[in-house]
């Protein structure tokens, strides 16, 4: 019993974490908390929902294909809007992505209707038996989609020169300006890479939710939760997060008398508040925003 | 090599820069002085293309930059050292330095490198602490040592010895008396007139961003102007003027 919640609430969480790693990117770099994340993904999924069925694309290339549509989504986003409201203040700027949001809401309704969408599972063989835990081929690959793309973003923010020049950016933007990196430049990129991934994760959260206009929100409103867990300026941070997430929602789900158990999310949100209380930074936040120098 | 024409620019609302003119010879170093809040890091600012002119021309060899973005100001070959290091605090020294090379590539980037940490061996154990966790010294060692990376043309050195104690105070203008020997062509900001004059061949008096004065050092510094602003009446005080580090007096 309790092996079997805590691999599913891995397998949630993983989840949760890779929404999370998407939003965070894009926050580090840009200083810009996008609320138009979970609309963004929705868009890229439903291009995926779109390369499946009208064009019979195979999973995998439907999933590249919404990645790709994720972040050229993303980088039009900041050149489209947020370059040139850049001097407006920061709440502005968040309105303006909540606005982006509302505008792919509605251009998606337009498109594919209101009605909600099934969407396959990438795998869907027999379920593994370890023990007496199961555990569904689909949770198998977020799990490790999620271990793939942690080790990605590890090697690309550690030994790559434009990862490095990233959280130079996010540290100190002048400086970095003055180091002649192009802060425009990487902004872009970093809303590339946050809907990118947000993508992917937009395309493995979708058969456990469906797929339709408004699908995604609570699944990014956890996502946000955990990277607040994790102190929202840390990638591991955020997928750690996302982890601790689903594990205590499962467990609460499951252990605690069936009266109770659906406050599961509730209680999620409760911890996260005396979480935040007691380390102001989330679990692997910064103490700072940087600058301090 | 770098010339500034009647140069207006502002910082906020304010008018922090009022018909600059002033010019850097190649393989000379020109200090600017002034006190706070006279222009100096708006002029700085201004050379490196992150604060643009309201009027007036920047030009480098001739080639007008006042226009470009910094980026492409830093590949002409002209890098800044900005007031208070600006570190990347929780990148590695190493990090750091290979940031200072960003438009670079290739294997003279290791030899330079290797020359930065030869230039500043106290950073050479330290290539994998975080740039935050640096005493002021090392960091300031480091700002200097990330800007050369760069393989720079023209340094501009904003306040480079604020908040330094006198040692490292010396040190620091040792250091930049032999950058200026190896050719490096510098504009050196500072409140510490006494110390920027010695290594500077010419320098320029900012006041509430107007050049009040300018002229060969050693004209400058038989000036009333610079003795009584920025000297203060004894010439041999070496305290960097307002940094609040006490001592250094008569020496």
């Amino acid at each position: 019993m309790l092996g079997q919640l805590v691999v599913s609430g891995l397998a949630a969480g993983s989840l949760y974490g890779i929404m999370a790693l998407g939003l965070i990117l894009i926050y580090k770099t840009t200083h810009i908390l996008n609320f138009g994340q979970g609309d963004m993904v929705m868009f890229a999924t439903f291009i995926a929902y779109l390369l499946l069925t009208l064009f019979r694309w195979p999973f995998p290339a439907a999933v590249l294909g919404a990645m790709v549509a994720g972040a050229l989504l993303g980088a039009l986003v900041d050149r489209g809007v947020m370059r040139w409201a850049r001097n407006a203040p920061v709440t502005s700027l968040f309105i303006a992505t909540l606005g982006v949001g509302m505008i792919l809401q509605a251009v998606a309704g337009w498109i594919w209707g209101y009605d909600t969408k099934p969407f396959p599972y990438a795998l869907r063989g027999r379920p593994l038996f370890l023990g007496d835990v199961v555990l569904r081929q689909h949770d198998l690959l977020v799990l490790v989609v999620t271990v793939l793309i942690s080790l990605v973003l590890f090697l690309l923010f550690k030994f790559t020169k434009v990862g490095v020049a990233m959280r130079a950016t996010s540290q100190n933007r002048r400086a970095a300006q003055l180091m002649g990196i192009n802060v425009g430049r990487i902004g872009t990129l970093s809303w590339a890479l946050g809907l990118g991934i947000g993508a992917l994760a937009g395309c493995l959260v979708a058969p456990i939710v469906y797929l339709d206009l408004t699908s995604m929100i609570l699944v990014m409103i956890k996502a946000i939760a955990a990277a607040v867990l994790g102190g929202f300026t840390s990638l591991p941070g955020a997928v750690v997060g996302g982890l601790l997430l689903g594990v205590i929602e499962n467990l609460f789900g499951g252990y605690m008398p069936s009266a109770i158990a659906p406050l599961k999310t509730t209680f999620v949100f409760v911890l996260i508040i005396v979480v935040l209380v007691l380390r102001p930074h989330g679990l692997l936040g910064e103490r700072t925003a940087g600058g301090h120098g | 090599m770098l010339a500034c024409e009647g140069v207006n620019a502002f910082y906020g609302p304010i008018h922090a820069l009022k018909d600059v003119t002033f010019a850097v010879e190649r393989g000379t170093i020109v200090a600017v002085l002034g006190a706070n809040g006279a222009g100096k890091t708006t002029l700085m600012n201004t050379i490196s293309g992150l604060v643009r002119p309201r009027s007036g021309a920047i030009h480098l060899d001739g080639r007008r930059i006042d226009r470009l973005a910094p980026e492409r100001i830093v590949r002409l070959g002209v890098t800044q050292v900005p007031e208070g290091r600006q570190l990347f605090p929780d990148l590695t020294v190493a990090e750091n330095l290979r940031m200072g090379a960003y438009l670079r590539r290739g294997a003279a980037v290791r030899q330079d490198l290797a020359a930065v940490l030869e230039r500043f061996p106290a950073l050479k154990d330290r290539t994998r602490q975080l740039a935050g966790t640096l005493s002021g010294g090392e960091q300031q060692m480091l700002a200097i040592g990330r800007a050369l990376m760069a393989r720079p043309r023209l340094l501009l050195l904003d306040e480079p010895s604020l908040g330094l104690s006198p040692i490292l105070v010396r040190q620091l203008f040792r250091t930049l008396g032999e950058l200026g020997r190896e050719g490096i062509s510098m504009v050196l900001a500072e409140q510490n007139a006494y110390l920027s004059l010695e290594v500077a061949q010419m320098g320029i008096v900012l006041e509430t961003g107007r050049v009040a004065l300018q002229g060969p050092s050693p004209e400058l510094r038989q000036t009333d102007r610079v003795r009584q602003l920025y000297l203060g009446v004894r010439s041999g005080d070496v305290s960097p003027q307002g940094g609040g580090a006490p001592g250094g007096k008569g020496t």
